[in-house]
Formats: structure tokens, sequence, C-alpha cells
């Protein structure tokens, strides 16, 4: 008999612990629309987010406050990063940008390191990772509470770049740079905002990862989570990375109980690639990725 | 001083390599219309996008010469800085928003010129009542608009910035010849009753030519003839000149280059 409860309770977990690889993808998604650049020092923004605000934390700086301050350096990280590392290299090859994207992502960390130390710690929400029941299914607590951050998260950007002038500069200049850049928006603060939200999603995405696997350098590549998320929806789209996010999640809890003993185990680490590379050769765009508006 | 823009001995390139102008001088008075004409090539999109500074966004650079908007050095001031100071460009293509609706473009245009809340709404209102189509579509994704209301869209979204010199690339191309008369009727009627200059370059002479009051015509790089566009539409070698091929055209210009009242007017 298949046990439909226990197949739910595995998907309803998978699905929330994709909540937390949407949030990571959204960073990317963030900066990729807007200036074509993939961002791979996200991980290492992540990575440095979660550090600063444990290692505030340990040395007794209460928690709002702490959250705070290592708000306002991720924004200030963010915007410093646009302005001296990328803007210069406007209107250069993506690949150039990529590059420069990933020196910046050992530059972050070394920095993070030089500050903060290289010990791992563990980081604490007060959110205890007990589960509980709902109509017969288990869930844990800890993902709810996860799930729940990020979507509000989700939701507030999504009510930002759809009613604010801001936002809709944001699209403007996602849709086609040279007509906004023509239009007089300017560009210089929409990347900043850009910048900002990224920052915003690091820190969000850095202490929800720090406290499920601890603060250590290995967090840093929790971006790696996010690249079949990003194939799967598409690097340009924001629904793309959330449905692309629940989707890998589930995937990789499902092989892991049901696919992962026909391997002895171990199945997480590659099965998320695994489809992102079956999906890349069907459907090269992503689910919504480029999804021209175009009148044939 | 009745000047509003002036080219002075333009030269660009593409790439530090390709070049693309080497000689190019116009100047556009108050409350004119000027067509630029000339071949596929001649430079006319790179003319325009140099007098709006964007030209390094296509990794183009102006290498000579000095663009003058309303009595003010304009060649390094930043695109947006030229919007608000009112050159707005309608770009080659149309280049709409694609994924964002009618409304959303033309509010986009607004907010590139600065405009407050209140500025936006009465500037949607005026767009609506220069081309009703667009109200009637305003809701849908523009990217599924017809070319003639793209066209239209583009121009409004530069409107709602509130210009004084219009700067449009090619707004006849593509379009069936009604809807060319309603958009340069259009321009025609803000130009008379609201003073709005216009710089407006062609492929499409012969309805340029018609709603212009003077002309330019650029061949390979540089502009080789200016003057009353009510002289230049009565030459038919005109014709012949900017849609030839370059060796044609220079027999043709030796014809051309009698002197005329109106190629002194215009030195
Ligand atoms: N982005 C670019 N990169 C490199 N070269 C370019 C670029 N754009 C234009 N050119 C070159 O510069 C020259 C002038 O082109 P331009 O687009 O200004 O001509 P045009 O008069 O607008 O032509 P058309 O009527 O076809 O639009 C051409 O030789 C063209 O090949
Ligand atoms: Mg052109």
């Amino acid at each position: 008999m298949f046990d439909y409860q226990f197949f739910i309770e595995v998907l309803v977990g998978g699905l929330l612990s994709g909540v937390m690889y949407s949030l990571v993808a959204i960073g990317f998604v963030l900066i990729y629309k807007t200036s074509g650049v993939l961002n791979f020092a996200q991980g290492a923004m992540l990575l440095f987010a979660a550090l600063t605000f444990v290692s505030l934390v340990e040395r007794g700086v209460p928690f709002w406050l702490a959250l705070s301050a290592t708000l306002v350096i991720m924004v200030v990280l963010g915007i410093t990063v646009e302005r001296t590392v990328l803007r210069p290299l406007v209107n250069q090859s993506p690949m150039t940008l990529f590059m420069a994207t990933l020196g910046l992502s050992y530059i972050i960390e070394g920095a993070a390191q030089l500050l903060w130390g290289t010990q791992v710690h563990g980081l604490d929400l007060g959110i205890d990772d007990v589960p509980f029941e709902v109509g017969g299914v288990l869930i844990s607590q800890f993902d709810l509470f996860a799930a729940a951050i990020a979507g509000t998260l989700v939701t507030t950007f999504a009510l930002f770049f759809r009613y604010t002038r801001t936002g809709l500069a944001f699209r403007a200049v996602a849709d086609d740079q040279f007509a906004a850049l023509a239009v007089g928006l300017r560009l210089p603060r929409v990347w900043a905002a850009v910048w900002t939200a990224a920052g915003i999603v690091a820190l969000v995405a850095g202490l929800l990862w720090g406290a499920r696997l601890g603060v250590q350098f290995s967090l840093s590549l929790v971006v790696l989570k996010a690249l079949p998320v990003l194939v799967l929806g598409g690097f340009d789209s924001v629904a793309g990375a959330i449905v692309g996010g629940l989707l890998i999640g589930a995937i990789e809890k499902l092989a892991e109980v049901y696919v992962g003993p026909l391997f002895g185990g171990g199945i997480v680490a590659w099965a998320a690639y695994v489809v992102a590379l079956g999906f890349l050769l069907v459907r090269p765009s992503g689910l919504f990725g480029q999804k021209l508006v175009e009148r044939v | 001083m009745s000047d509003l823009l002036v080219l002075e001995g333009l030269a660009a390139t593409y790439n530090h390599a390709i070049r693309a102008l080497s000689d190019v001088s116009l100047t556009v008075r108050r409350g004119e219309i000027v067509a630029l004409l000339g071949a596929n090539g001649a430079g006319k999109s790179t003319t325009l996008k140099a007098v709006s500074n964007l030209l390094h966004a296509e990794r183009g650079q102006l290498t000579r010469g000095r663009i003058v908007f309303d009595g003010r050095d304009a060649t390094s001031l930043p695109s947006a800085k030229l919007v608000r100071l009112g050159l707005v460009p309608v770009l080659e293509g149309r280049h709409c928003f694609r994924a964002l609706n009618v409304e959303e473009n033309l509010v986009a245009g607004g907010i590139g010129g600065g405009l407050s809340r209140r500025e936006i709404a009465a500037g949607l209102e005026r767009v609506y009542t220069l081309f009703p189509r667009l109200k009637e579509r305003r809701r849908s994704a523009s990217g599924l608009t017809s070319g003639g209301e793209q066209q239209m869209s583009a121009i409004g979204r530069a409107l709602m910035a509130r210009p004084r010199l219009l700067v449009l690339d090619e707004p006849s191309m593509g379009l069936a010849p009604l809807v060319v008369e309603t958009i340069f009727s259009t321009l025609k009627g803000l130009n008379r009753e609201e003073g709005l200059s216009i710089l407006v370059a062609e492929q499409n002479s012969t309805v340029a030519l018609r709603y212009a009051d003077r002309a330019a015509v650029l061949d390979a790089g540089s502009t080789v003839l200016a003057g009353d566009a009510a002289d230049l539409r009565g030459r038919a070698e005109i014709k012949a000149l900017y849609l030839g091929s370059p060796g044609e055209s220079a027999a043709h210009l030796a014809a051309l280059r009698r002197p005329s009242p109106a190629d002194h007017a215009a030195a």
C-alpha cells in the first residue's frame, strides 16, 4: 500500500525547504534582470550577512540592534559593489561581468574572514525545530517559519515593484535598458535600489540558512543550490525563482525518500542537478524565462 | 537667440574603430521642424544618439565636435539630464517596454522627465487626447499592440516628459501610409499650437519634406546639403541622391550643388 500521508509529509517538507532555495535564487534574479549580471557573489554576501549578525550577537549586541546594523552594512556593501565594481564595467561582455562577481565573492569571503575569524558559529533565531502536526501530517516549525518570512519578503517586493515609481522604473530597466536610458530614467538609482534589495535578500537568506546549517564558510555554497532553481525557473523571472525553488525542494526530498534507497542514499547532493540538466535540454530558457511579449 | 540645437562638426565611432560620422553640422531653431535625410547607414541614427548622449550605451563615442542645446554645452550631459532639460528622444524601432502595459510605458516617460504624480496624471490625459487609440489600449501589454500603436506609445512616452525639442528616429518605419500621416499630422499640430521643435530622421523623404520646415541630408557620415524643405522638395534628384549607391550619390551631389538661397540661409 502506498502511504499517502507519508508522501504528503515528505512533499510539504520539500516545498517548505524549497522556499529557502527560492530566496537565494531571487537575489540572483533581481540583479540579472536589471543589469544582465549573474552575481556569483550572492553567496558570499549571504555568508557575510550571517557572519556579521552572529558575531555581533555573540559580542553582546541585542538581537534587533544586530539585525538593523547588519541590514545597514549589507545595503552599504551592495551599493558599494555596484558602484565600484559593476558600474565601471557596464556594457562589458557577460563573461567579464561574471568573472568580476566571481572575484568579488572571494574578496567578500576574505573580508568576512579577516573581520570575524574562521570558526563555526551556531545561530539561534529562537525558533525550535520541533515538528507539529496538521491533519495527521508532521510539519517542521522552523521550515514553516522560514517559509512565512520568505513569503512576506517576496510579497513585499512584488507589491513594491507593482505599485511604486522605483518599481516601475525597475521593470522598465529590466524590459529594455536602452529605452529606459533614453526616456531619462536614472539607471544608477535603479541599480542602487536593486543592490539594496539583493542585500536584504542576502541577509534574510543568510540568517535562515545559517540557523539551519550553522554559520560557516560552506554557507556561501548555497548559491550552488540556487543554480538548478535558476535553470528551472529562468534567470530573469522572480515567479520562476519561486516556483523553481519549490519544485527543486520537493524533488530533492521526494528523490531522497523514494529513489535514494535504490542508490544507497546520498542522492540529495545531485538530484537537483540531474533534473536541471534534463530540463536544460528541453527548455533552455526555463519555465518562465524570457517570455517575450511579442506579436507575431 | 533662436537656435535651440546646434551641432558643429560631429565625428563619431563605434568600438573606437568603426567610423560612423565624420562631419555633421546642423541647426534646429525654436519652433522649427527639421528633417534629417539619408540612405541606410548614412549616420542618421548615430547623429540622433549623439544628440541624446546615448552613443556610449552602444559602445560608440563622439570623437569631435560640439553639441549646444538651448545655449548650453550639451556634449557630455547625461541623457537623463538632457531629458529633464527638454531634449527627449524617440528611438528607432520604437523600443516600447514590451512587458509593461501602454499606460505604464507613458508613466515611465513621466518619471524619466522628473514629473510629479499630478503632472503625470495631466500628461496622460493630454497624450490620450492626442492619440485616442492609446486610451483604448491602455491596459494592453505594449508588446502585444500593433506597430502603429507602439509608435504612438513611444511618442506619447516622450511627450510625457514635456519636451521642448522632440528627436524622432524614423517614426514611419514599417507603418501603413495612413498611420504615418496620422502621426506626422499630430506632430505638426503640436509644433503649430505649442511651438514644439522637432528633429526627425527619415528615409521616407516625401512625407518628411512635406511636414518639415527645413532639411539636412547626410551621406556617408557627413552633412552634404541643407536647406528649406520646400526648396528640396522640388528637386527630384535628391531622392536618387540618398537612396542611391555612394558612387551615384557623388554624381548627383555635383548636380545639386548649385547655390540656392536656402543653402545660404542654412549656412
Ligand atoms: N551599434 C553599432 N555598432 C557598430 N557600428 C554601427 C552601430 N550602429 C551603426 N553602426 C554603423 O554606423 C554607420 C551609421 O549607422 P546609422 O545607424 O547611424 O545609420 P542610419 O542613417 O540611421 O541608417 P538607417 O537608415 O539604416 O537607420 C553604419 O555604417 C553602421 O553600420
Ligand atoms: Mg537609423
